[in-house]
């Protein structure tokens, strides 16, 4: 794995629940218009806790081609 | 369209986005399955996914290997006619709480019976899902459902105890909250060589969190974080266990499976 692996959203994925805005643990989502959207990503410490709750799959680090 | 590796490996991209409402937690169970396949390299041409039906049987659509969607409570016989006709397949069932406990009951009884070397994953939601709200064997007493407008007054059912009085060999709990855990205790149940039972406690935000005010899916799953200790916890300082679920490995044992008892039997045959 590299040292930094980009955050991705897929936006026609999220159906908007909101669980990860509320598990990650440094305030790095948030919800817009019911989407997905990375608020601060300059403090995500990449624990992809997200990426494990999302139930939809539409948020993940890294990815094919990373 | 850019995917997670989990996604690529795992699923078909073609099917998703699945059919699911939103936090629905059986998603979230589903992944770590296929996160607990990756994590143990198993050859994928050799994994079945087998369901019954319900929300959470429709998983092995989306899953990419080896799939069957079956009736109603019969995952596991079919499961076990797939792993009798060739015992070197990695067999998972997924399967619901109305789907294992209430119609597929005695089946799960006697899977566990057997220790047939199956990987079930209950997705236990605590209703019936698929059908609108249903109380399943799972709801809890008082609760409400659907058909239980004025709460359950049925005794809810551990179907860890039960596969455990049953004689599964792997047993163990955990929920979509504690993702990397259940992941972990799904690896676990890889490697049993017999009957694994893993419940993974699921959120239906639509059904019964909104029959039983358990307010959003965020809610829900701060539920499942709060409401639940480990087992090990629990046997050290009991106290903190009062009013909870308890989760964790229950029980892993050795014991001769049933595809190698039948081939003991085929020899005997061959040699006569
Ligand atoms: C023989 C038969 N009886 C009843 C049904 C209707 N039915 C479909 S899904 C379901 C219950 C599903 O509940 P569960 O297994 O807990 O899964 P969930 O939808 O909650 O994930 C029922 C009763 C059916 N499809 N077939
Ligand atoms: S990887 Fe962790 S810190 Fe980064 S956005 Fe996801 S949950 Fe937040
Ligand atoms: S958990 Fe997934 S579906 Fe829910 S809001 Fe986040 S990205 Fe969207
Ligand atoms: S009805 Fe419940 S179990 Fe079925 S998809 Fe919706 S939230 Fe999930």
């Amino acid at each position: 794995m590299s040292a930094s692996q980009k955050l991705h959203i897929n936006k026609d994925w999220c159906k908007g629940c909101g669980i990860c805005v509320e598990f990650c643990p440094k305030d790095v989502l948030q919800l817009k218009d019911g989407k997905i959207d990375i608020k601060a990503e300059d403090k995500c410490i990449q624990c992809r806790q997200c990426e494990i709750l999302c139930p939809d799959f539409a948020i993940f680090l890294g990815g094919d081609e990373e | 369209m850019k995917v997670s590796n989990v996604v690529k490996d795992n699923f078909r991209e073609d099917k998703l986005p699945h059919i699911w409402c939103p936090g629905c937690g059986h998603g979230i169970l589903m992944h770590a399955i296929a996160r607990a396949v990756s994590n143990k390299g198993l050859d994928r041409d050799k994994v079945v996914v087998v369901s019954g039906i319900g929300c959470s049987s429709r998983a092995p659509g989306y899953m990419n290997f080896n799939t069957l969607h079956t009736t109603h409570g019969r995952a596991l016989a079919f499961a076990t006619g797939i792993k009798m006709s060739q015992p070197d397949l990695h067999v998972i069932v997924i399967t619901g709480d109305g789907d294992a406990a209430a119609i597929g009951g005695n089946h799960l009884i006697h899977a566990c019976r057997r220790n047939i070397d199956l990987t079930t994953i209950v997705f236990n939601n605590n209703i019936y899902g698929m059908t609108g709200g249903q109380y399943s064997p799972t709801t809890p007493t008082n609760d409400y459902g659907t058909t239980a407008p004025y709460g359950n007054i049925d005794k809810t059912f551990d179907l860890c105890d039960l596969a455990k009085a049953a004689g599964a060999t792997y047993v163990a709990r955990s929920t979509a909250y504690h993702a990397r855990i259940i992941e972990k205790l799904i690896e676990n149940g890889l490697d049993n060589k017999g009957f694994s039972f893993i419940e993974g406690i699921s959120v239906c935000p639509t059904y019964y969190g909104r029959k039983n005010k358990k307010g959003n899916a965020v809610d829900m799953m701060k539920s499942l974080k709060e409401d639940t200790i480990d087992i090990r916890i629990a046997k050290k300082k009991p106290e903190l266990a009062e009013g909870k679920m308890l989760i964790g490995e229950f029980h892993n044992s050795e014991e001769e499976e049933y595809t190698a008892r039948y081939d003991k039997i085929i020899d005997l045959f061959e040699k006569e």
